[in-house]
């Protein structure tokens, strides 16, 4: 026996004392629809979960837990049997790929009927490894190199190397949410942060054609994709905004366009989640960013729904942002140049502290509330993958 | 019919073809069209890139699609010159290079280019030391072939790529890959510029490659705006760049065991061709197994090549881009006598041919060399 297993360390779900067995459970789905392609063999306890491997996809398999959350850090540990000399020959040859100059053994035995102490295993391993090895010392205080020796009922655990995971709370453990998701830098990094914190998002794109190109809806398709690789498969619908976009040029005080259009956004928003069940707004407001992100204008525009909205980088600098986009691989994507409902038709003088007084009257001018609900009827939905769903693949 | 000529040209594979046909069917648009039919063909077009790029393992913006790799080494050799011409005015090449480069270099030294031909030994490989006195300051480019058509002859690429860098780092090095891809694994690791073409490899004619780092400025032999790439105009075939990028992939497909497949075919050949009077083999060892190059004195090449043709027997005379007569370039530049160079004849062979191909074709050859003889 020596098999290899990656132990895994819940995040923040220890504190969650009642919901503990739910957050697990979802958990266990989320990394086993993740492995789906691996042959992997997955168990759990209520502290860790283990992942046998084949040593072979062990670079394709790691990659994958790095994409998901819950997972506050893990271990690649060596699986064998519980006998000195075994133990002694793996930590060796496990010591032997690694790179250091100091090392200490720590020996956790929660098998009692092991015949010797954890801190005499400790010892006499360290012993052997000092033998072994060529110009290796022992630091307990501070080593290089941290062996830990594992043994449990029937067999032992070692490893030397901790793993970070993505930490946050496993996609499914809070009700659905709906993303504003809009081409530009910031909505997909809202979409990330709300899904590590355990939102099962989906994605609306408001589509203004054919002021807006098709090249647009593509760019979101593919944030979509790069959001999806944490959630399975993300629902990306698709709202035929143009009639309400032309209507509220047509009608309302060009100062104001902008404001009344992000309150029509929210009503279809709120009107969305209604129907697919889902409990909050995600966006990427900034504060301040732009004129329609000042708190005036975020007041009146937030107004028209009661439903939660959550910005997560609300308070984040725009270069804050930018880093985080270029780590989840969506800031290229967004960067391409082309127009989306939100850059057509700029007022040259977008108001910056809006009224509700104001808005209301604008907004009386026209019958909003049938083109929204003509809005919701032909909302167009794509299912998302990480991986394209290509029917071109045969001719390549 | 025994065809053994597949370093002229292959025929195309049926999935190749069919995957041409399809896209030329029902992908109608211009890929530069900003309307879905044209969005549509636009994402193939890309597809197509991203899949070379990945073959090959160079960034999606190095690939650039031609009408041939005539047209891709034209493309590099003036191109190059003409974006570095402040640098300098001078290139190194070999003798042993296909006639787009050969025929270019000529024109270029009309127009004030210095071309510098390394020697090669008597193996065929490049003579290095001399390479490295050659390249000057003012070398722009070094432009060698990774295998020569005509003898097979296997150039270590990577190996002169250090050398080159090593000597002058602003020189670059151009590699004509055309008769290795999908024949022996290529790694262009330190190589500056690389083409290659479809038709090689089971795809389609018309349809070629250049691959350019991204390092590396050029001047475009067509001008006309951004296309598939701003370094090649013209309205993109989307159906031929999607049969390139198909039939590379079908080419690198099991490389090795085609490779083992064809290395026996070759073994046979040699062994057999050895036995009969009159035959000397100029491909040395180690060329590539997939090209045969011999010499049977005094029968006119061109004489046995009719002669075989009418049992149905396809081969060559030096390489099909050359056919002029006279002495084989390749031959002559390894130092080879006149009742060598003056009577060769290439036999190109691929995965697809049988062992059952190859001792017909030695029976039949066997005949024709007593019959022309005879004739003498």
């Amino acid at each position: 026996m020596n098999t290899r297993v990656i132990l895994i360390k819940y995040g923040e779900l220890t504190t969650k004392k009642g919901n503990r067995k739910f957050f697990i459970q979802t958990l266990y789905q989320n990394i086993k629809k993740k492995l789906s392609a691996f042959d992997v063999v997955i168990t759990k306890d209520i502290s860790r979960m283990y992942i046998e491997f084949e040593e072979k996809e062990e670079v394709d398999v790691l990659k994958k837990i790095r994409e998901v959350f819950g997972i506050y850090n893990f271990q690649v540990a060596y699986k064998v049997e519980s006998q000195e000399e075994v133990i002694k020959d793996t930590c060796l040859s496990i010591l032997e790929k690694e790179k250091f100059s100091t090392f200490k053994v720590e020996t956790k035995r929660s098998d009692k009927a092991f015949p010797i102490s954890s801190m005499d295993f400790s010892r006499m391993v360290g012993g052997y490894l000092l033998k072994n090895l060529e110009g290796k010392r022992v630091d307990v205080h501070q080593p290089d190199c941290l062996l830990h020796i594992e043994i449990l009922k029937g067999y032992t655990y070692i490893y030397t190397n901790q793993h970070m995971g993505l930490g946050g709370y496993p996609v499914g453990v809070q009700a659905r949410g709906l993303l504003m998701l809009s081409g530009g830098i910031d909505s997909p990094v809202a979409g990330y942060l709300a899904l590590k914190r355990g939102i099962p998002i989906d994605c609306v794109y408001f589509e203004s054609l054919p002021h807006t190109s098709l090249e647009a809806r593509e760019k979101v398709i593919q944030l979509s994709r790069k959001l999806a690789k944490y959630k399975d498969s993300i629902r990306l619908m698709i709202v035929p905004f143009t009639e309400i976009q032309e209507a509220i040029y047509k009608h309302c005080n060009p100062d104001y366009t902008i404001t009344i259009m992000r309150r029509m956004m929210y009503r279809i928003m709120e009107s969305l989640a209604k129907k697919y069940k889902a409990l909050s707004i995600i966006n990427g407001e900034s504060v301040g960013q732009v004129a329609s992100q000042t708190l005036e204008s975020m007041y009146v525009i937030n107004s028209v729904t009661s439903m939660p909205v959550i910005r997560p980088v609300a308070c984040f600098d725009k270069l804050e942002i930018i880093e985080l986009a270029k780590k989840i691989d969506t800031y290229d994507i967004s960067i391409l140049p082309f127009e989306d409902c939100c850059t057509v038709f700029v007022p040259k003088h977008p108001v910056i502290h809006p009224t509700m007084e104001s808005c209301i009257k604008n907004e009386e001018k026209f019958d909003y509330l049938s083109f929204i609900e003509r809005c919701i009827e032909r909302v167009e939905i794509l299912n998302i993958t990480e991986e394209e769903q290509d029917s071109t693949t045969d001719l390549f | 019919m025994i065809y053994l000529d597949y370093s002229a040209t292959t025929k195309v594979s049926d999935e190749v073809l069919s995957s041409f046909c399809k896209v030329e069917q029902e992908y109608i648009g211009n890929a530069n069209s900003l309307h879905q039919l044209g969005f549509d063909a636009k994402k193939l077009m890309e597809k197509a890139v991203s899949q070379v790029a990945h073959l090959l393992s160079v960034k999606e913006e190095e690939v650039i699609f031609t009408s041939s790799a005539s047209e891709a080494n034209n493309m590099v050799l003036k191109g190059v010159l003409a974006q570095y011409k402040n640098r300098g005015c001078h290139i190194i090449t070999t003798k042993l290079e296909h006639s787009s480069i050969l025929d270019t270099c000529t024109f270029l030294e009309k127009q004030g280019i210095e071309v510098s031909y390394v020697p090669v030994l008597e193996n065929g490989k490049v003579d290095e030391e001399m390479l490295k006195k050659m390249i000057r300051k003012d070398t722009v480019l070094v432009s060698i072939h990774a295998v020569n058509s005509e003898v097979g002859i296997v150039q270590d690429i990577s190996r002169l790529a250090l050398l080159i860098h090593e000597k002058n780092p602003l020189t670059f090095f151009h590699v004509d890959g055309t008769q290795a891809v999908g024949k022996i694994p290529v790694c262009l690791e330190n190589v500056d510029l690389f083409t290659f073409s479809a038709h090689k490899i089971y795809g389609l004619k018309g349809i070629a490659c250049l691959i350019k780092k991204r390092n590396v400025g050029l001047v475009p032999l067509i001008h006309g705006g951004k296309s598939q790439s701003e370094f090649r105009s013209g309205t993109p075939s989307v159906s031929l760049m999607v049969s390139l990028a198909k039939a590379l992939r079908l080419a690198l497909d099991d490389l090795f065991e085609k490779q083992e497949k064809v290395k026996k075919l070759n073994a046979i050949l040699r062994e057999e061709l050895l036995k009969i009077d009159g035959v000397t083999i100029n491909s040395p060892e180690d060329a590539t197994s997939y090209i045969l190059n011999l010499s049977v004195f005094p029968i006119k090449p061109e004489v046995m090549l009719h002669a075989l043709e009418q049992e149905g027997i396809y081969l060559s005379t030096k390489t099909a881009c050359s056919k002029d007569s006279g002495d084989s370039i390749s031959l002559l530049a390894m130092g080879k006598p006149h009742e060598i160079c003056g009577f060769s004849l290439r036999i190109s062979l691929s995965y697809l041919t049988t062992e059952e191909e190859i001792r017909t074709f030695l029976k039949i050859f066997q005949k024709k060399i007593k019959e022309l003889n005879f004739r003498k």
